[in-house]
């Protein structure tokens, strides 16, 4: 990797490992011509976006998924062993992790509804969890995939923005579908319709900015996440750029700082999902 | 930066891990937890109890001493009494005793002062006799004289 240019480098890191399904007739980055549509790795970034909608980030499931085996199976652990005499520590570290959670949920939720804590608590914590991989170096784990015979490698979830949406489209269809059962088709409409401006002539400017509204919840949740994550992931490998004697002047206090970062953007999503969510469990009983 | 696939992949997995962590891994734990604060507020509670209990038995303990002490006063005052009393009556008994004791001893001492001058005056009328007999050398007559001689015997 030392041959490349700091733009190839930069870019190559910023790749995902994409598999998906080539069209017939499409030539590959070795010349070579596809006789039929075809599943495979993406070879260059071209390939990857040419891909279109047909394809899978390996490394962002596959580390998504580990990350949520990895907070389940520890919690899980926890759980079947759980006692309500004195706990060992690892209990005591998951209890407060739910204390935690438990107290977002009774700041932002003023409804009654027991998936909610829960819901939080995954967020949180696989959040937590998919951010923090980005204080492992960034050149470790592609170069082990490198020597894999793996061309790209992304392990942070949430600097792909797929998974970021992918995570608040669920919270935006349970907003959807905690709005209709909490206030009804007719409710929901009516609220959409008459706020802000409580009058018939407006109905239309009303429908207009509260669909915005709704749509941008989710839209926000994941460009928050990705944002934040994408911005330091390039700063680290900028960093990374730099020759080595100075790198660590830099990354050490970059990292440190991440620490507090990658846990803000973990409690900032959680929160507002759990607002979000509480908007929805709302019934304004405005119906008249 | 493609969006893709990936997305609803995410999507997925996040409905996973909600749904187990929902089933399996919430409701254990927060168990547990509530139940260790419901512990430790019936510890709580219990202390508390104890403490007023404790409280309770303190002052039940004072009084108790306190009516003991009372109690004892009283049995020595009355045992005081008592032999103060008892002292009393045998003192009063034993003045009544010797007052009984010189009066008998009194009698007795009359009495014999009694027969002693009786003794002593019948001597004495035989003696006046027997000397008056000396002096007339005649017998006197007892009989005849017995009137002046119990004269006599009165005046001495």
């Amino acid at each position: 990797m030392a041959a490349e240019t700091p733009v190839e480098y930069i870019k190559h890191h910023l790749q995902n490992l994409t598999y998906g399904k080539l069209p017939e007739g499409y030539e590959r980055a070795d010349g070579a011509v596809l006789d039929e549509s075809t599943w495979t790795f993406a070879r260059t970034a071209a390939e990857a976006s040419d891909m279109g909608f047909m394809a899978f980030h390996v490394d962002t499931l596959g580390w998504s998924i580990a990350m949520g085996v990895l907070f389940l199976g520890l919690f899980r652990f926890v759980a079947t062993r759980a006692t309500s005499g004195n706990p060992g520590r690892l209990q005591n570290f998951v209890e407060m992790v739910f204390e935690f959670v438990e107290g977002i949920v009774r700041d932002g939720f003023n409804g009654r509804n027991p998936l909610i804590a829960p819901l939080a608590l995954t967020m949180f914590v696989w959040i937590f969890l998919m951010n923090s991989l980005k204080l492992i170096p960034v050149d470790y784990i592609p170069s082990i995939a490198h020597a894999m015979g793996l061309e790209y490698f992304k392990i942070v979830p949430t600097t792909d923005p797929n998974g970021t949406f992918g995570i608040s489209i669920g919270v935006f269809l349970l907003i959807i579908f905690y709005s209709f059962k909490v206030k009804g088709a007719g409710g929901f409409l009516h609220e959409l319709s008459f706020t802000p401006f409580n009058h018939w002539s407006l109905v239309p400017f009303n429908l207009f900015l509260e669909l915005l509204v709704l749509i941008v919840k989710p839209i926000s949740l994941a460009l928050r996440l990705f944002g934040n994550m994408y911005a330091g992931e390039v700063v680290f490998i900028l960093i990374a750029i730099l020759p080595l004697w100075i790198q660590w002047t830099l990354s050490v206090p970059w990292a440190i700082f991440h620490i507090l970062v990658v846990t803000l953007q973990a409690f900032i999503f959680t929160t507002l999902a759990v607002v979000y969510l509480s908007a929805a469990h709302e019934d304004h009983g405005t119906l008249t | 930066m493609n969006i893709n696939l990936t997305l609803i992949g995410q999507s997925i997995a996040f409905a996973i891990f909600v749904w187990f962590c929902v089933k399996y891994v919430w409701p254990p734990i927060t168990a547990a937890m509530s139940a260790r604060q419901k512990k430790i507020a019936d510890g709580l509670s219990a202390a508390d109890r104890a403490d007023r209990d404790l409280e309770l038995a303190k002052e039940k303990a004072s009084k108790e001493m306190r009516k003991a002490k009372e109690d004892a006063a009283a049995l020595v005052d009355q045992a005081n009494k008592r032999a103060a009393q008892i002292v009393e009556a045998s003192k009063a008994d034993a003045r009544t005793e010797g007052e009984k004791l010189i009066e008998q001893a009194r009698a007795e001492i009359q009495q014999e002062r009694v027969q002693a001058r009786d003794a002593l005056r019948a001597e004495v009328a035989a003696l006046a006799v027997a000397g008056a007999e000396k002096i007339l050398e005649t017998s006197v007559d007892a009989k005849a004289h017995s009137e002046m001689l119990d004269k006599l015997a009165a005046e001495l």
